[in-house]
């Protein structure tokens, strides 16, 4: 068997595709922070809560009105985003011009109330949503015979799901960088972000314009939710056990930097899956042992403004 | 007598608990180019942002165009044609000159188009891929005016213009004013700098402690100029 820095290449593999399977997620659920964090200031601690939310939205128009995979990826994220803005609108807003810390609580405090609110109605033990029969089975992949000198070698299964869950994750966070970055909607966004007085004062509704971007950033988490649906049972606590190492990223890329979250996801993603095979212990901490270096070596993040 | 453009009257403004302007009354006529003209702190400054809504805590009275602008937010206010060069410039970090100059949406018909921006400011046609904030004081100055005249606003508030640059600059911008008047625009100008404002302008409103305490005409100037030095401590 070929052996990769003295692991066999399949174990290695598996890993590495785990590691960027969850950096999708990461890339997807820390960009939506981001965003919201660029634009709003707001910590928004109820961005995992609105992950799980998505997962469940997806779960009950299967169950409920028997609405499968592929429209719920467009529908949940939707609905969320529409809850999103209301949240924005009713509950955030008036905040505004309150510390920052008042929208950090406030958001905190969502968090628990939408999770204990899915906690009583379904437990925690999780509900199975299914992978859409397009996307079944896998590829068994195989190592090239230039590499090798000989037959091809077995490299690695890859689920198509799985493969699809890192398709989508790219095609998701290109798009949102283009949009941010290269249009004039998020031209404004970005200058709102650094003046709203004066983008205001241009004739912007630079309220509708925060409302729109914090749905915007929860569509995304709601985005996540779905796509996890199939690879993780939907569980209430979803959300609360990937969102700590969400915030880590996001700081590691620079806090509010679009491009450093979604290459930090990535990254810090398949960092954690490699530390799995050489290390497994240190696979749960590795994200925020490089945190610490990082904010030791660059504090404003690999990304962020006066790095 | 023309109904002025801009009428402002028994105009308050806080920030805080901070009482700043304490009944400002005055107006600007269409075509008229005015000044308002103090020391430090005077509230000239506030005037402004409080004319375009960007100070919240307000009362009294702004008319523009005949329609009461003090309790309306800014973004409301600046869709009745009135736009803001800010003391700062404030021009975006994250955006490149291209991007700054066409950000602000345009409210109306009748304003400049990109080419008819770049005639007045060829510069910023070359440094167009810039950052924003890597163009020199001058060149920022004139991109933060030359953003506000593509959007159709027909009153113009520029905020301290020639603050902090050189005398060509100053002498360029104090060109492109007199070209705006010429094609126009009605200016609301805020000057410490007292030699340029009356190359520029028709009257001038001298502000004291939130207040307007003189009016002076542009030609009355030689009289007046043991009061002027008087009121600008210069």
């Amino acid at each position: 068997m070929i052996e990769f820095l003295g692991v066999p290449l399949p174990l290695f593999m598996g890993q590495l595709l785990i590691g960027l399977i969850n950096g999708s997620f990461y890339a997807v659920l820390s960009l939506g922070l981001a965003l919201i964090f660029g634009l709003l200031n707001i910590v928004n601690f109820a961005h995992g809560a609105l992950y799980m939310v998505g997962a469940f939205v997806a779960y009950l128009l299967l169950q409920f009105i028997g609405i499968g995979y592929w429209p719920a990826l467009i529908l949940a994220p939707v609905i969320v985003a529409g809850l999103g803005m209301l949240i924005e609108r009713f509950l955030l807003r008036p905040l505004h011009d309150l510390d920052h810390l008042y929208g950090l609580l406030l958001t905190f405090g969502l968090a628990l109330v939408l999770e204990g609110t899915f906690r009583h109605f379904y437990g925690v033990s999780g509900m199975p949503y299914s992978i859409p029969d397009s996307l079944a089975g896998a590829q068994r992949l195989m190592v090239p015979t230039w590499l090798t000198g000989e037959d091809p070698v077995f490299m690695m299964a890859l689920p198509n799901y799985r493969a699809w869950v890192i398709v989508a994750s790219l095609i998701v966070c290109t798009a949102t960088w283009i949009l941010i970055e290269r249009t004039k909607l998020g031209a404004l966004m970005r200058a709102a972000t650094e003046k709203p007085d004066l983008v205001r004062a241009f004739g912007v509704n630079v309220p509708a314009l925060i409302t729109l971007t914090y749905g915007l950033g929860v569509g995304l988490a709601a985005f996540a939710g779905v796509l996890a649906a199939p690879i993780y049972s939907v569980n209430p606590i979803m959300g609360s056990n990937i969102i700590i190492v969400v915030f880590a990223i996001v700081v590691i890329g620079g806090l509010g930097s679009i491009g450093g979250a979604i290459v930090s996801g990535f990254l810090l993603g398949v960092i954690e899956g490699i530390t799995k095979v050489f290390y497994p212990e240190a696979s749960n901490v590795v994200i925020f042992v490089v945190m610490a270096i990082v904010l030791i070596v660059r504090p404003a993040g690999l990304f962020g403004k006066g790095a | 007598m023309t109904e002025p453009l801009l009428k402002v009257a028994g105009l308050n403004a806080w920030y805080g608990e901070s009482h700043i302007l304490h009944g400002m009354d005055f107006e600007v006529r269409p075509g008229e180019v005015v000044t308002l003209i103090g020391r430090n702190g005077a509230g000239k400054t506030t005037t402004l942002r409080a004319i375009m809504g960007m100070v919240k805590n307000r009362t009294g009275s702004v008319l523009l165009g005949g329609t009461e602008t003090v309790k309306m937010p800014a973004e409301r206010v600046a869709r009745l044609g009135i736009a803001i060069c800010p003391e700062e410039r404030g021009i975006f970090s994250s955006l490149n000159v291209t991007e700054n100059l066409t950000l602000p949406p345009v409210i109306a018909e009748g304003g400049m188009s990109l080419e008819e921006v770049y005639s007045l400011f060829p510069i910023l046609k070359e440094r167009g891929k810039s950052q924003g904030t890597k163009l020199s004081g001058g060149e920022q100055q004139m991109l933060a005016i030359a953003r506000i005249l593509r959007t159709g606003a027909k009153l113009l508030m520029l905020d301290e213009p020639t603050e902090g640059l050189a005398p060509v600059i100053v002498e360029q911008i104090g060109k492109t004013i007199q070209e705006l008047r010429k094609r126009d625009f009605t200016i609301l100008l805020v000057e410490q700098n007292f030699r340029f404002a009356s190359s520029v302008a028709d009257r001038h409103y001298v502000v004291e402690h939130g207040n307007v305490i003189d009016e002076i005409a542009n030609e009355a100037i030689d009289q007046n100029r043991e009061k002027l030095t008087q009121y600008l401590g210069v």
